[in-house]
């Protein structure tokens, strides 16, 4: 790949990504929780189970049901939101639930549900992915068996240069947007979404671009869950 | 309802066959039937295989958004009628009706292929809205592909109606203006059976589908580009599967826009 390299508007290289923290446990009443932030987008992520299923006809009998719930905050964005559930809540809620699901074992939990709940408390591009990405350290911190971790972000087209996790004016005035998650141990791409004008190859290049960048998202997430159980005074370092 | 062993369907996809004998790449039979509804502004009823839907197009006058005060409104619905599906509940559109009508308003939208500004009437204050609803008459899968010929070949047929002197819509009066559209926009969608990629999945298949893409692609001057993507199913495609299918859609989304455009 030939990438001359240029400015972006918030000073970034093209696979640089904006600021990533961290952080599990946050909540007191769910049973497990997190907190992501990538730069100015940032989401909570509860999890509640597996517990009973209600409505009872969801129930399975060989497996747990898996729920999400992605919401957005009013205050999230520029313009206030309307509250409540929209036809873009119920995709992103759906997407996000496949993009998690490879990763749990549901078999584990006969007639349980499990469920996700993911609040958008400040939104500036990539809010799927924030979003999943604290859901999936909410999912190990409530102690659910998982066969690995889901790390998602995105990359697009601005200007025509392919650059990686856009955010602000590249957000509202780039040209296309492809949001990945990706499961490292099965190198799988479990969500894939994009919206915009490209080539065969730049779509190529940007779903590459867009994987790759999920290993540095991996990282914070696994580091972000040994912190918890970190022992003052020993260096946690079996992993 | 009589299903097909998911396991059954495996076996044979992965010897490279298909129940119905299709080859692997292999749309079902389409039919395109323009101006289907008489009362709509544009229609199309679209089968593929035997699954049908119908298309409806209505224009209404209405506020713009306020980030975008000269461009007239797209809006794209689908419902999922209990009449098409003993699976198929009523109430409000359900996850997968949402998914389906936002992925084919996605393909048209981004496509650009409409000029937004000129369906502006007066900057800031009317707009033409653009409603396209897709009813489902009959489910045998791949519910997103018809929806998406089915509205695109419906906005083809679409006939702006006349306005009276008070800014009202005419519906004695048809004008015989249509939209201007620059390019057929098209999903196309493949789905992974196994270590095999099929494409246009039927309901008999779709229990055995472990992960399925949805590509959007349009046709700009002679070149064919990407313009929307939509990864359904709860298993995860490697990139050299995704790569093999974004290069099937660009070739398959060739054939069907023929099909439109003869429609």
């Amino acid at each position: 790949m030939n990438i001359v390299e240029f400015k972006r508007i918030d000073g970034r290289k093209h696979d640089e990504f904006r600021p990533i923290e961290a952080r599990v446990g946050v909540l007191q009443k769910a049973d497990g929780s997190a907190y992501f932030r990538l730069g100015n987008t940032v989401a909570i992520a509860g999890v509640y189970g597996p517990r009973k299923v209600h409505p009872r006809h969801e129930e399975q009998l060989d497996r747990a049901i898996l729920r999400t719930r992605y919401n957005m905050a009013p205050f999230a964005t520029t313009e206030r939101g309307r509250p409540g559930y929209s036809r873009r809540s119920i995709e992103i809620s759906m997407v996000t639930r496949q993009a998690i699901n490879p990763v749990i074992f549901l078999e584990e939990f006969p007639k349980t549900a499990i469920d996700v709940h993911i609040e958008v408390l400040q939104a500036d591009a990539s809010t799927r992915c924030v979003g999943i990405n604290a859901a999936c350290l909410a999912l190990a911190d409530a102690g659910i068996p998982m066969r690995d971790l889901v790390a998602s972000c995105s990359a697009g087209k601005v200007n025509g240069n392919i650059i990686l996790d856009i955010a602000g004016k590249e957000d509202t005035e780039g040209e296309v947007d492809l949001p990945v998650a990706y499961y490292p141990k099965k190198k799988h791409v479990t969500l894939l979404q994009m919206d915009g004008i490209v080539t065969r190859e730049e779509a190529k290049e940007i779903v590459k671009l867009a994987v790759g960048g999920t290993k540095k998202i991996y990282e914070a997430q696994k580091s972000a869950l040994r912190k918890k159980y970190e022992i003052e005074g020993e260096k946690n370092d079996i992993y | 309802m009589i299903s097909t062993d998911p396991q059954l369907i495996k076996n044979i996809v992965s010897n490279g066959e298909r129940l119905d004998g299709r080859g692997m790449y292999d749309y079902r039979k389409i039919t395109i039937e323009k101006g289907a509804v008489a009362t709509a502004d544009g229609s199309a009823r679209v089968k593929l295989g035997n699954t049908e839907v119908i298309c409806g197009v209505k224009f209404s006058v209405g506020e713009p958004f306020s980030d975008t005060p000269d461009e007239g409104v797209l809006m794209v619905a689908a419902e999922f009628v209990p009449l098409a599906s003993p699976e198929f509940e009523s109430g409000p559109p359900g996850e997968e009706a949402v998914e389906a009508s936002r992925v084919v308003d996605r393909a048209i939208r981004e496509s650009k292929v409409i000029d937004f500004k000129k369906l502006c009437i007066t900057p800031g204050e009317k707009v033409w809205m653009v409603f396209v609803d897709i009813d489902v008459l009959d489910n045998d899968g791949n519910l997103i592909d018809a929806a998406s010929l089915a509205a695109i070949a419906a906005l083809f047929d679409a006939k702006l109606p006349g306005l009276k002197e008070d800014g009202k819509i005419d519906y004695d009066n048809k004008s015989d203006q249509g939209l201007q559209i620059n390019g057929i926009p098209l999903s196309t969608t493949f789905a992974k059976v196994g270590d095999s990629i099929i494409a246009d999945p039927d309901l008999s298949e779709a229990e055995a589908v472990d992960a399925r893409l949805t590509v959007g692609t349009f046709d700009k001057d002679g070149d064919v580009l990407l313009c929307s993507m939509q990864k359904g199913g709860s298993v995860g495609l490697t990139v050299e599967e995704l790569e093999k299918i974004i290069d099937l859609a660009i070739s398959k989304g060739k054939e069907l826009r023929k099909m439109v455009a003869n429609a």
